[in-house]
C-alpha cells in the first residue's frame, strides 16, 4: 500500500451517492439525517412564529399584527414545535442513528418501515405547511371544541390531517423501537446492560404506540364534525365539548413525556461519561423511566381542574399527578449523585447536561404548584403554565437534544465541532433561556392570561424582559446551526472515540460502515463500566460474524 | 408591590387569595431549595472533582439503596404535603356558602353579560359587596370561555349547553381586572371587564338604583306563565307535568329505573331538552323550548322554579 | 421445488429472530389499532350513558337481519383465514390460494353489505349532518348515535378493505412460490390482522345493533 494515498474507508455516508440514495435509503443513520434536516426546518419556522410573538407582546396594545394573525402564531408556533419538532427530535433523529449501534445491531428491525415512518412526517407537515400558507388556523394547538369543529373560520381540517398523518409517522417509529429492543440485542446486551438512553427510548415507545392513536381519533371526530356537522361535540346538538377534552390530554399529557423522556435518555449517558463515572443507581434510573410512562397516561385530568369536571376527579388527578413527579426526582438525584467523586470535564455537551439537570429542576417543581388544586385554580391558563412548560420543553427538551447532538457528532460525522463556540452557545442560550421564561412565572401568577395579543398596560415591563431574553435565545440557536454546518468541512477529523466513552456505539469507526459493525459485537461489561477502562469492553467471535 | 411599572406580585382582594399565597410561600421554599440544592451540588461537584488528569481513575460507585429509599420518601412525603393542603383549599372554593349573593352571568364572544337578581344588569362589569359571598352561575351562549378574577385567586371555565357556578368573598373595596382565560376566538384578549367591589350600604344603594323589568324572579315568573308552563306545571302533582315546588335539590326518579338530584343544570336541560331525562311516572309531552328562550331567560326562570319553596306555596314570592 | 429466495433480511441474525420481531411487530401494532378504536369505544359509552332511550331507539332503526348476517360472514372468514394460515404452514400453496380467496369473497360480502345497509340509511334520512331526520322524541341523541355508527363501522370497513388488499396480495405471493412450510410469516401476521378486524365487528355489532332490543 502507498503511505502517501490514504485508503478511502466505506462508511455509510460515502457508500453511496445521490439523491435517490438519500430518499430511498432504508440505513437507519440516513434516515435520521432525513430527519435530522427535517426537525431543523420546523424548529426555526416554529422560532419565527415564536419571534413574532415576543416583537407583539413588547406593547401591550396590538400594534404588529392583528387580533386575528396573533391568535394564528400562537398557534402555529405550538403545532410546529410540539408535533413536528419536539416529539420527533430526539427519538427520529438520536434514537434512529444510535439504538441500532447502543445494542449492537446491524439497523432496526425494519428498516422499510422506518423510512416510511418519514415519509409520513414530511408529508404531515406539507399538509400543515399548505394550511399555514393557505391563512393558518386559530384554535391554539389544543384544539378545543366546539370553537374548533364549529366557529373557527381557519383552516382545521386541513391542520389536524397533517397531524393525524405524522402521528402515524410517531406509532411506526415507537413499533421500530419496541421490536427491535426486544428482538435484536447482540449477545452479552441482557436488558440491565443496556445503555439508558435504550431505556428512555423504550419507555417512549410504550407511549408513542398507546397514546398516539387516541389523539388520532380525537382530530378526526374533530374533522368529521367540522366536515360534516355531526354533534359529538356541539351542546347544540346534545353533543359534550368537555368529551373532546378528556380524549385529546388522554394522549397529549403522555406526549409532554415522549419529548422529555429521550432528553432523559441522553443525560444518562453524558453524566457518567464526563464524570468518568458508572451511572449511580442503574436500576433505579432504569425503572423511573417506565414509572414515567405508566403513570404518564393516568394524569391528563390535571390540565382540566377548572374546566366543570367533579371535585373528586380533581383530586384524583392531582394526587397521581404527585406520584408522578417522584420518578423524576429520583432520576435527577442519581445523576447529581453520579458526579460525586468524579472525574468532571466541563465539554459543551457536559454543559448542556448540567443546565438540563438545573433547568428541569425548576420546571418539574413548578409542576408540584400546577398539580396542586389551589394554585391551579389561580394560574391555570396564565404565562404561569407557559412558564412552566417552557422550562421543561425548551430548557430541558431541547438543551438535551443540543447536547446529544454535540456528543454524537464525531460518530455520525467523523469530524469534531469547534469547542470554545460551543460552550459559549450553551452558555448563551443557558442565559437567553433564563431571562425569557423566568419573568412569565411571575407574569402568570399576577393574572396574565396566555394566548392574549394585547394587555393590561402594567405587564409590559415582564413582557419587555422576556422579549429581550428571547433576542438572546435566538442568537444562541443560529450559533450552532452555523458552525455545526462550518465543521463538515472544515473541522478536525475525528477517530473512533474521541470522549474515550464507554458503549457499542464508540467501538465502531467514525461515521460507522452501513452494517454499524464488522463483526457483530458480543458484550462482556455492565453499562458505563468507567471503572474498568483497560477491560475490553465486546469480544468477536468469528462464527458470529455479520452477514454480508 | 415596587410600584405599578414593575408588579411582581397581584392584590390579595377576597377571602380565599391569602389562603393560595400562604400555599404558594411553601411552595416557593421547597422550590428554592430544592433547586438550591441540586444547583449547588452540581457547581460544588463540578468543582471539587473536576478533572485533573486525563489518567484518574474516579471510585466504583454502584448506587446506595438507602439513599434511593431516603430520595424517594421525602419527595413523596412533601407532595402528599402539597396535595392535601391544595386539596382542601381547592374544597373550599369549590363549594359556596349557602347564604351567598346569586348573580347570572351569560357569556358570549366576546363580552360578559351580569344579571342582578334585583333585576340590575351589566356588561362586562360587575358590582358586588365586599364582605358577603357571591356566587355566579355561569353559561356560555357559544364556544367555552373562562371567568377569571387574579385579584380573587378564582377561576372557572363557562360552558354552552350548561352551567358552572363559581363563588368569592371579597374583602376590600376596589376595582379589579376580569380576563376570559379560555381562549375562545379573535377578540380573546378583549374579553376583559372589571369588578368593581364597594362597601355594602354603597352597593345596596346601587343595586337598588332603578334596574329594568323587575328582579329576575318576576321576570321567570313572567316568562312562566307566557311560556305556558303554568298550564302543566301545577302546585300540585295533578297536572301533566309534575310540581316544580321545593324541586331544587329533591331527587328525581327518572323513567328506567334512575335517579337524579334535581340541581341548576337539570333544571336547565328539562326546559331545553325535556325529552333527555323523563320523570317517572310522566308522558315524555313537554315542548322543547331550545330557540324559543334565551339563555338569561333560563336563568329567571330558574330563578322563579328556586323560589317555589313549599311554606310559600306554589305561587312563589316577589 | 425450489427453496423460495430472500426470506431473510439482512439486519436479522438469523431466521428465528426474523419472525419473533416479525410476530412481536404485529402484535405491537394491533395494540395501538385497539387504542385507536378505544377512543372512538368510549365516546360511544360516555354517550350511551347519557342518554339510554335515544340509543336505544336509534339503534332498533338499524336492520338487525343484515348485521347479523354479516356477523355470520366475518366469524366464517376468520375461520377460513386461520385455515389459510394453517394449509401455509404445511406448505400446502393450493390450498392457501383457495383459502384466501374464500376468506375474500366472505369480506367482499360483508362490504356488499354493509354498504347496502348505508345505502339503506341514506334513504331513510338517518345520515348524520343537514338532512338528519328522526322521528319521536330523541333526535339529538339519535343523531350522535348514527354519528358514532358511520365513524365506527366506517373505519372498520377501511381496515377490512386494507385488510382484502393484503390478502390479495398474499395470493399473489404464493402463486409466485415465496412460501413453505419454513417461511410463511406474513401469512401467520395478515392472519392476526384479519383476526382483529373481526374481534372488532364483534364488539361493534352488539353495541351498535343490539341496544335495548328486548324492550319490543
Amino acid at each position: 500500500m502507498n503511505d502517501s494515498v490514504p485508503e478511502r474507508r466505506l462508511h455509510y455516508l460515502n457508500a453511496s451517492y445521490g439523491l435517490k440514495s438519500w430518499l430511498l435509503t432504508t440505513d437507519h443513520k440516513r434516515i435520521a439525517w432525513l430527519y435530522l434536516v427535517s426537525v431543523t426546518v420546523f424548529f426555526f419556522l416554529g422560532g419565527f412564529f415564536a419571534t413574532l410573538l415576543r416583537l407583539e407582546l413588547l406593547t401591550p396594545q396590538g400594534d404588529l399584527v392583528q387580533a386575528e394573525t396573533y391568535n394564528k402564531l400562537f398557534t402555529m408556533h405550538g403545532v410546529t414545535m410540539i408535533f413536528f419538532f419536539l416529539i420527533p427530535s430526539i427519538p427520529a433523529v438520536l434514537g434512529n442513528f444510535l439504538i441500532p449501534l447502543m445494542i449492537g445491531a446491524r439497523d432496526l428491525a425494519f428498516p422499510r418501515i422506518n423510512l416510511a415512518s418519514w415519509y409520513l412526517y414530511i408529508i404531515g407537515g406539507l399538509f400543515t405547511l399548505t394550511a399555514a400558507a393557505a391563512g393558518g388556523v386559530d384554535t391554539g394547538w389544543t384544539f378545543y371544541t366546539p370553537y374548533s369543529s364549529i366557529y373557527s373560520n381557519s383552516n382545521v381540517a386541513l391542520t389536524v390531517i397533517g397531524i393525524f398523518v405524522t402521528g402515524f409517522s410517531s406509532i411506526l417509529t415507537g413499533l421500530n423501537f419496541i421490536v427491535t429492543i426486544h428482538t435484536m440485542r447482540a449477545p452479552g446486551m441482557t436488558w440491565f446492560r443496556l445503555p439508558l438512553f435504550v431505556w428512555s427510548h423504550y419507555a417512549t415507545s410504550i407511549i408513542f404506540i398507546l397514546g398516539t392513536p387516541v389523539i388520532a381519533i380525537s382530530l378526526t371526530l374533530v374533522a368529521l364534525e367540522r366536515l360534516f356537522g355531526l354533534g359529538i361535540f356541539n351542546p347544540e346538538l346534545g353533543g359534550d365539548p368537555l368529551l373532546f377534552q378528556h380524549l385529546f390530554w388522554f394522549y397529549s399529557h403522555p406526549a409532554v413525556y415522549i419529548m422529555i423522556l429521550p432528553g432523559m435518555g441522553v443525560i444518562s449517558e453524558l453524566i457518567p461519561c464526563f464524570s468518568r463515572k458508572r451511572i449511580f443507581g442503574y436500576n433505579f434510573v432504569a425503572f423511573s423511566s417506565l414509572a414515567i410512562a405508566v403513570l404518564g397516561f393516568l394524569v391528563w385530568g390535571h390540565h382540566m381542574f377548572v374546566s366543570g369536571q367533579s371535585i373528586y376527579a380533581g383530586m384524583i388527578f392531582s394526587f397521581l399527578s404527585m406520584l408522578v413527579a417522584i420518578p423524576s426526582a429520583i432520576k435527577v438525584f442519581n445523576w447529581t449523585a453520579t458526579l460525586y467523586k468524579g472525574s468532571v470535564s466541563l465539554d459543551a455537551p457536559m454543559l448542556y447536561a448540567l443546565g438540563f439537570i438545573g433547568l428541569f429542576t425548576m420546571g418539574g417543581l413548578t409542576g408540584l404548584f400546577v398539580a396542586a388544586l389551589g394554585i391551579d385554580v389561580h394560574v391555570h391558563d396564565t404565562y404561569f403554565i407557559i412558564a412552566h412548560f417552557h422550562y421543561i420543553m425548551v430548557g430541558s427538551a431541547v438543551m438535551a437534544y443540543l447536547g446529544g447532538i454535540h456528543f454524537w457528532w464525531p460518530k455520525m460525522t467523523g469530524r469534531r465541532y469547534p469547542e470554545v463556540l460551543a460552550r459559549l452557545s450553551a452558555l448563551i442560550i443557558f442565559l437567553g433561556f433564563n431571562l425569557t421564561f423566568f419573568p412569565q412565572f411571575i407574569l402568570g401568577y399576577l393574572g396574565m392570561p396566555r394566548r392574549y395579543h394585547v394587555y393590561p398596560p402594567e405587564f409590559q415591563a415582564l413582557n419587555v424582559l422576556s422579549s429581550a431574553g428571547a433576542s438572546i435565545l435566538a442568537v444562541g440557536y443560529v450559533l450552532p446551526l452555523i458552525y455545526l454546518i462550518w465543521s463538515l468541512r472544515y473541522s478536525p477529523v475525528a477517530g473512533i472515540n474521541p470522549w474515550k466513552a464507554r458503549g457499542l456505539e464508540w467501538q465502531t469507526p467514525s461515521p460507522p460502515p452501513t452494517d454499524n459493525f464488522e463483526v457483530t459485537p458480543i458484550v462482556v461489561q455492565p453499562a458505563y463500566a468507567y471503572d474498568e477502562p483497560d477491560e475490553p469492553e465486546v469480544i468477536y467471535a468469528p462464527e458470529k460474524a455479520a452477514h454480508v | 408591590m415596587f410600584g405599578s411599572n414593575l408588579p411582581l406580585f397581584p392584590e390579595q382582594a377576597s377571602t380565599l387569595a391569602p389562603r393560595v399565597d400562604t400555599l404558594l410561600y411553601f411552595l416557593l421554599g421547597v422550590s428554592a431549595f430544592f433547586s438550591l440544592l441540586i444547583s449547588m451540588s452540581i457547581v460544588v461537584f463540578a468543582i471539587k472533582y473536576r478533572r485533573r488528569s486525563d489518567s484518574e481513575r474516579p471510585p466504583l460507585i454502584l448506587g446506595s439503596l438507602g439513599l434511593e429509599i431516603f430520595w424517594t420518601a421525602i419527595p413523596l412525603a412533601i407532595t402528599m404535603v402539597i396535595f392535601v393542603w391544595g386539596a382542601k383549599l381547592f374544597f373550599v372554593s369549590f363549594y359556596p356558602p349557602p347564604n351567598a349573593l346569586e348573580i347570572n352571568v351569560v357569556a358570549k364572544q366576546w363580552m360578559w353579560k351580569v344579571q342582578h337578581p334585583e333585576g340590575k344588569s351589566e356588561i362586562d362589569e360587575l358590582h358586588i359587596p365586599a364582605g358577603q359571598p357571591v356566587k355566579l352561575l355561569l353559561t356560555s351562549q357559544d364556544v367555552i370561555h373562562d371567568f377569571f378574577v387574579p385579584a380573587f385567586r378564582v377561576k372557572k371555565d363557562v360552558l354552552p349547553g350548561r352551567y358552572t357556578t363559581l363563588w368569592f368573598e371579597a374583602s376590600k373595596p376596589g376595582t379589579y381586572h376580569l380576563f376570559c382565560a379560555q381562549y375562545c376566538g379573535t377578540q380573546h384578549s378583549g374579553m376583559v371587564g372589571r369588578i368593581i367591589v364597594m362597601e355594602a350600604p354603597a352597593y345596596a344603594t346601587w343595586v337598588g338604583g332603578g334596574g329594568t323589568g323587575g328582579s329576575t324572579t318576576a321576570a321567570g315568573q313572567k316568562l312562566f306563565q307566557t311560556l305556558g308552563c303554568a298550564t302543566c306545571h301545577l302546585p300540585t302533582d295533578t297536572g301533566r307535568g309534575p310540581s316544580l315546588v321545593g324541586l331544587i335539590g329533591k331527587t328525581v326518579a327518572l323513567q328506567g329505573g334512575k335517579s337524579v338530584t334535581a340541581d341548576e343544570n337539570y333544571i336547565r336541560e328539562s326546559i331545553l331538552e325535556p325529552r333527555a331525562k323523563i320523570v317517572r311516572g310522566y308522558e315524555p309531552i313537554m315542548p322543547i323550548f331550545k330557540g324559543s328562550v334565551s339563555e338569561e331567560g333560563v336563568m329567571q326562570i330558574l330563578s322563579y322554579i328556586k323560589s317555589l319553596t313549599p311554606a310559600e306555596g306554589a305561587q312563589g314570592k316577589k | 421445488m425450489s427453496e423460495p429466495e430472500a426470506i431473510h433480511l439482512h439486519q436479522f441474525d438469523d431466521p428465528v429472530q426474523q419472525h419473533e420481531a416479525s410476530w412481536l411487530g404485529m402484535w405491537v401494532f394491533l395494540g395501538t389499532e385497539v387504542m385507536f378504536f378505544g377512543g372512538m369505544f368510549l365516546g360511544y359509552t360516555f354517550y350511551r350513558t347519557a342518554y339510554p332511550q335515544g340509543f336505544a331507539s336509534a339503534s332498533n332503526h338499524l336492520d338487525i337481519w343484515l348485521g347479523t348476517i354479516n356477523t355470520a360472514v366475518l366469524i366464517c372468514s376468520s375461520f377460513t383465514m386461520a385455515l389459510a394460515v394453517r394449509a401455509g404452514q404445511i406448505g400446502q400453496n393450493r390450498l392457501v390460494k383457495i383459502f384466501l380467496c374464500l376468506t375474500i369473497v366472505l369480506g367482499i360480502v360483508f362490504l356488499g353489505i354493509k354498504f347496502t345497509e348505508y345505502y339503506q340509511k341514506f334513504e331513510e334520512h338517518l345520515v348524520p349532518g343537514s338532512d338528519f331526520r328522526f322521528e319521536g322524541a330523541f333526535v339529538s341523541s339519535a343523531e350522535i348515535f348514527f354519528s358514532f355508527y358511520f365513524a365506527m363501522t366506517g373505519i372498520h370497513a377501511l381496515h377490512m378493505i386494507i385488510g382484502i388488499g393484503l390478502l390479495a396480495t398474499l395470493i399473489v405471493k404464493t402463486a409466485r412460490g415465496r412460501f413453505s412450510a419454513t417461511y410463511n410469516t406474513p401469512i401467520e401476521l395478515v392472519g392476526l390482522y384479519w383476526h382483529f378486524v373481526d374481534i372488532v365487528w364483534i364488539f361493534l355489532f352488539p353495541l351498535l345493533y343490539l341496544v335495548g332490543r328486548h324492550l319490543e
